[in-house]
């Protein structure tokens, strides 16, 4: 531990000089002309642990120098977009979670806000809703990021951070449960509102939790943020210049990692975060630890939004008040005649949205979960295209990997925190 | 500055080309009439008008009507904040149109997908196969002549050759239908469901002759 606090840490532009050269040197003592070999084939995955799912790449080795790197996705894929054509917007909503199966709860908020978006009432929702909907994202963020963090200290050889950031994560899906009747496949929203209101004594649950996480997250900096390994395993690894960034059209923590202060819930905020105040962290090089770094600090603004929705929780009904859109009360429904028509319209039929095309873009904790849709009318939509951010994060690999060691591409992989349930759809 | 000034902006660069600005729920949609001059137009609105973000680039298949194809670019600016949509049609006897990677790197995948999915190939890109179907796989699911339940294959027990019984089946609503009724799930046939399965069930019997094994349940007698 002594040692810890001795270490100095080089200032930001030391950093950045030396890690851009780094990237376009031959690694320090090997002159590139002496190594020009045999080169070897190596394949990673497509089941592999930290390939965390089912990505493969193909690696194009010289001597432990990646040469070049071809990844292929598309082992989990389930043809989501194509059922999504074949049902009502309603039917589709569990699907969602399944896309970012780390942060169900985000999936399906941005899933609902853009079918929402396409019926123009995307402003007219109940505030207690959209409170509760922040509260939903943040967790969701909390808990993926925790998970991302956790599986990449493991993955460049510190086990104990993971088990410590899962002890945190179970409490998450505690809260879940108990909100939503799942702890992961979570189904949470309707259009136009949410399935259940949030079960007595749960807002003290959270408020426990949160001050509990905030111990956790301090605790795991100091695991990692000073952590020699730690620090020689990712900083000035896997760096990723701003402009190319932008090119290769990263999103989320590892986009602002490469100094980009982009977040779609300050650039473009939905729901309620223009009335909540959080900071966009930003890293400086780009580099593996940076990442990192924007995740940890991400987590604690996350946990203030959620403790400022917490106070500020209004009451009054989740659901806007239109029988076209929300399933009615049961027991009018058993009663009117009305409510009966709309409960069965709604049930067979979906809501009638109107003929046109809209995108939605999220701020997902894995990045922007966009859903573009395209409807000619009727309850089911034509064409829904999800525009994940682990599928476009994960193409910039074939340009990132090369001229880093073998052992870089562990370190690299789980500093992108990609879900491969997302990437493949 | 507003995406619709943006919008304005970019028509008076490509007069004839562009079409009038579009808006639905404060979105704005140009239409560029000519797929093949996408990359100059793509090039010009990064380089002066500040899209250096790619969102997303889709297609949608107009069975039926021609055009078959639309190609809808999603492009943002990290300057000044603003999104902007363009769309642009393919024919489906004509099924290519020139590739925008040179522009942005990001449509590499972009550009993938819809190959593999739809079938519209782009010329020039750098690496054009398969993305998330395997190599070799000889149909475009996302194509609206595919089927939900997918397509015969010679590998067997990998799919199957009639349609699954979830075609039509109770939860599953007919996409595009003219109206309602059109769209009414409820319009199955359970006579024809039992045959379909029985007609499955008698194969699979062949493939436990012939490899000595064969999982999944036995058929389904047909109501009296």
């Amino acid at each position: 531990m002594a040692e810890a606090q001795h270490m100095e840490f080089k200032d930001t532009a030391a950093r950045l000089a030396e890690a851009v050269p780094a990237l376009s040197q031959s690694p320090p003592g090997q002159d590139t002309d002496e190594l020009q070999g045999e080169k070897m084939i190596l394949n990673v995955g497509p089941s592999h642990p930290a390939t965390h799912g089912v990505l493969r790449i193909v690696l194009e080795l010289d001597g432990e120098i990646i040469t070049g790197a071809r990844p292929e996705v598309g082992y989990l894929h389930r043809g989501d977009e194509k059922i999504a054509e074949n049902f009502t917007y309603t039917q589709f909503i569990p699907y969602t979670d399944r896309l970012d199966y780390l942060a169900p709860l985000a999936n399906n908020v941005a899933y609902a806000l853009a079918v929402e978006k396409l019926l123009g009432i995307d402003r007219q929702l109940t505030p207690r809703c959209q409170f509760i909907r922040v509260i939903c994202c943040e967790l969701a963020r909390i808990s993926s990021h925790l998970l991302g963090v956790g599986c990449y200290a493991m993955d460049v050889g510190a086990l104990t951070v993971f088990l410590h950031t899962f002890t945190e994560r179970e409490k998450i899906h505690n809260l879940c449960e108990s909100l939503t009747g799942a702890r992961f496949t979570t189904a949470y929203t309707r259009i136009g509102g949410l399935s259940r209101d949030l079960p007595p004594g749960w807002v003290e649950q959270c408020r426990q939790f949160l001050n509990e996480v905030v111990v956790n997250i301090d605790e795991t900096e100091t695991f990692l943020t000073r952590n020699r390994i730690f620090v020689d395993r990712t900083q000035g690894v896997g760096v990723i210049p701003r402009d190319v960034a932008v090119d290769y059209g990263l999103t989320g923590p590892n986009l602002r990692g490469s100094g980009v202060e982009h977040d779609l819930r300050k650039a473009h905020p939905y729901l309620v975060y223009d009335q909540l105040k959080f900071e966009v962290p930003v890293g400086t090089t780009g580099d593996c630890y940076d990442r990192y770094l924007v995740r940890m600090e991400e987590m604690r603004q996350s946990v203030g939004i959620v403790h400022q929705c917490l106070d500020q929780l209004p009451g009054g009904p989740i659901n806007v008040p239109d029988g076209k859109i929300v399933l009615p009360p049961k027991d009018r429904v058993l009663t009117r005649m009305e409510e009966l028509i709309h409960h069965f319209i709604n049930v067979t039929q979906g809501v009638n949205a109107p003929p046109g095309e809209i995108y939605f873009g999220h701020e997902n904790p894995k990045g922007e979960l966009g859903f573009y849709i395209n409807s000619k009318g009727g309850g089911t939509p034509h064409r829904l295209k999800i525009r994940s951010p682990s599928f476009v994060n994960l193409s910039i690999l074939s340009w990132l990997l090369p001229k880093h060691m073998l052992s870089d591409v562990v370190a690299i992989l789980g500093s992108f925190d990609f879900v491969m349930g997302e990437c493949d759809r | 500055m507003t995406p619709l000034e943006l919008a304005q902006q970019f028509k008076a660069k490509f007069p004839g080309l562009i079409s009038e600005p579009g808006e639905f729920r404060g979105e704005i949609t140009l239409k560029v009439s000519d797929a093949e001059r996408m990359p100059e137009v793509c090039a010009l609105a990064k380089k002066e008008l500040g899209f250096d973000y790619l969102v997303d680039i889709t297609s949608v298949d107009n069975y039926g009507d021609d055009p078959r194809f639309t190609i809808v670019y999603h492009l943002y600016g990290y300057g000044h904040l603003c999104q902007l949509r363009l769309k642009t049609e393919v024919s489906e006897e004509k099924g290519d149109l020139p590739t925008v990677t040179s522009v942005w790197r990001t449509a590499d995948w972009h550009e993938r997908e819809i190959y593999d999915m739809m079938g519209v190939r782009f010329r020039g890109h750098p690496d054009l196969r398969r993305i998330l179907m395997w190599e070799g796989y000889p149909h475009f699911p996302l194509r609206k002549d595919f089927p939900l339940s997918g397509k015969p294959t010679d590998v067997p027990e990998v799919a199957f050759t009639n349609a699954a019984p979830l075609d039509g089946g109770p939860f599953v609503t007919i996409a595009g239908g003219k109206d309602t009724m059109a769209r009414e799930p409820r319009v199955r046939i359970p006579q024809t469901d039992a045959l379909e399965t029985n007609a499955r069930l008698e194969r699979r019997q062949d493939i436990k002759e012939a490899h000595g094994h064969s999982h999944g349940p036995g058929p389904i007698e047909t109501k009296k």
